[in-house]
């Protein structure tokens, strides 16, 4: 457990070491501000839910960016031979990664709680939906997240592993977009695939335990894959 | 405390090491020898179990590397070629960070760390950021990373490559000094290196064991059968005539070498040992031998023929320490 805190705590001081995270916050927070702001001046009247799904949409950007440099920074530098000859297990090292990258997120998450703030200082906020719609953004931005730590462990590069994070949660958006639009069993099938519409039901304050649990195998899985491709590289 | 069998690493089709073995016990220090591609990083890779063998098996204070993982890698320290360090971390806190991952108890990181940095006199540069440090410095925050939690195996990949001269002997004694008490796998590529730190040398060419030994049986198994330098007082011809009653002498020249002194170089056959026989018929005749040496230093001249012919490189600027040869592949 220590080593599984010394990797998270060292990957989170270097993130808030670097002046990147406070970047990639303030882009993240301008846009979702602007968003907030933009829509309770022009209609006098907010929905949550509206904030919560352009919250994620905003993360697809961001997500590759946060976790791009997880695995495949240190396979450039070589410390990678410290830690896969250290006695610590893949899964550790990952695990330790990733919950960085998931602070950091809930670290920008936590500044944008002044929205809610101000819909209860000015108004009569539904915190049921606050609540499970808070929860929808974390498990949406861990899945992201998850794609990203995934990409940054196939390759020695920052940037082929931002790109390719990136690539894939286009995708991911574009099969987003199919559910809404398609029909008949392509529907059924894309809206089963999907991240968002899994998340939607959460965002209107809906708990439906099939899709928390879509949403974090989800996570589970792919952090799964990425401690595969890593042990793998053992056998080269 | 390392015994290495019969490992093999392939690459997919490129052969990274054959059938290696080997073994290293505690208070003493290995060399790997090798010129460049021959495999050094390879088995230590596989012994520190970053890459699996194709084949073989590695075991470390007794435990195999790749059924018990994680037991095996506690006992021993690692320095890559490249030192695994994080250039926006201080030097303080990487330390702190390897000894947690590293399990070294809480109650004792301090010591532990503390002992690490003054092991290698890091004490005036702890609170700097690695990323700004030299290469030497940086060579040594690597090796301190590999000590820290004091383990009995120590697996160093060419520690003083890219050191300058000084830094090199200061390396050379710090890892003297850590083999007194550890066993201690090196590697490198300059002889002069090895020669003078390791006990037992396994020399590789092409990913295969060509020699090893005892230190001083690779010696004295040169001072066999290869070329002298003698110096002898006398004159040129009279010490001619005297060599050419010496048996096994197959060929030699001579040169004067100021007054009454001649410098010959001698080709002994194959294999045979003439200093003794040298030494006495030029006595009798009344010219005494004032100096007789292998023209070649050392382990060199075999390393070269087990090597395959591989060509000595006197790189004046860069090579890493002044008697140094480089050696690398054709
Ligand atoms: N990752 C790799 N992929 C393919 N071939 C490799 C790899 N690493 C090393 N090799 C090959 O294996 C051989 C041994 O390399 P190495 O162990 O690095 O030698 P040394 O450390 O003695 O210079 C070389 O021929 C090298 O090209
Ligand atoms: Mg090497």
């Amino acid at each position: 457990m220590t080593k599984v805190w010394a990797v998270y705590w060292r990957e989170v001081q270097a993130y808030f070491l670097s002046p990147v995270a406070y970047v990639f916050m303030a882009v993240f927070l301008l846009l979702t501000g602007w968003f907030f702001a933009a829509r309770l001046f022009a209609t006098q009247y907010i929905e949550m839910q509206v904030v919560f799904a352009n919250m994620t949409f905003m993360f697809v950007f961001i997500a590759p960016l946060l976790t791009m440099r997880l695995l495949a920074e240190e396979r450039r530098m070589g410390t990678d031979e410290f830690l896969l000859t250290a006695p610590l297990t893949v899964g550790q090292i990952v695990v330790g990664k990733f919950l960085a990258a998931v602070t950091v997120y809930l670290a920008f998450l936590a500044v944008t709680g002044v929205y809610p703030w101000l819909l209860y200082r000015y108004g009569f906020p539904d915190w049921v939906t606050i609540g499970t719609g808070y929860l929808g953004v974390i498990l949406v931005g861990a899945a992201y997240l998850a794609v990203g730590v995934l990409a940054s462990s196939l390759t020695n590069s920052q940037m082929v592993a931002g790109l390719l994070g990136f690539g894939v949660l286009l995708l991911s958006l574009v099969v987003d977009r199919a559910a809404v639009v398609s029909t008949g069993l392509l529907a059924k099938v894309l809206q089963a695939i999907s991240i968002s519409a899994r998340a939607n039901g959460l965002y209107m304050g809906v708990l439906n335990v099939a899709d928390l649990f879509y949403l974090i195998s989800f996570t589970g899985g792919l952090l799964f894959l990425t401690v595969r491709v890593m042990e793998r590289r053992r056998w080269l | 405390m390392l015994e290495v069998t019969a490992v093999t690493k392939l690459y997919g089709r490129a052969t990274g090491v054959r059938d290696v073995s080997f073994g290293v016990a505690p208070g003493e220090i290995v060399g790997l020898l090798g010129p460049n591609g021959a495999g050094k990083t390879t088995i230590m890779r596989v012994v520190t179990g970053f890459l699996t063998a194709t084949a073989g098996t590695v075991k470390v204070a007794g435990f195999d590397v790749v059924d018990q993982p994680l037991q095996a890698r506690r006992h021993l320290g690692y320095l890559p070629e490249q030192p695994p360090v994080y250039p926006d971390m201080t030097v303080a806190s990487y330390l702190d960070f390897v000894a947690q991952v590293r399990e070294v108890p809480a109650r004792e990181r301090r010591a532990r760390i503390g002992s690490a940095i003054e092991q290698l006199d890091l004490s005036s540069v702890s609170g700097r950021l690695i990323g700004n440090l030299s290469k030497g410095y940086r060579q040594r925050v690597g090796l301190a990373q590999a000590l820290v939690h004091d383990p009995p195996l120590l697996v160093l990949d060419e520690p003083s490559s890219s050191l300058d001269p000084g830094q090199t002997v200061e390396m050379r004694n710090i890892v003297r000094r850590l083999g007194e008490t550890r066993a201690v796998l090196l590697s490198s590529h300059i002889l002069a290196e090895v020669e003078r730190i390791c006990a037992r040398v396994v020399i590789l060419k092409q990913g295969r064991v060509v020699a090893a030994d005892r230190m001083d049986r690779l010696t004295r198994l040169l001072a066999v059968g290869t070329k002298l330098r003698i110096q002898v007082r006398g004159k040129r011809r009279d010490v001619d005539s005297v060599l050419a009653k010496v048996p096994k002498l197959e060929s030699w020249e001579l040169e004067d070498a100021g007054e009454d002194v001649v410098v010959g170089h001698l080709h002994p056959s194959s294999g045979a040992d003439i200093r003794e026989t040298l030494f006495f018929r030029l006595a009798e005749a009344g010219y005494p031998l004032l100096e007789v040496r292998p023209e070649v230093p050392g382990l060199e001249s075999v390393f070269m023929e087990l090597t395959g012919g591989a060509m000595p490189a006197h790189k004046p600027g860069k090579s890493a320490s002044r008697s140094g040869v480089e050696v690398r592949g054709r």
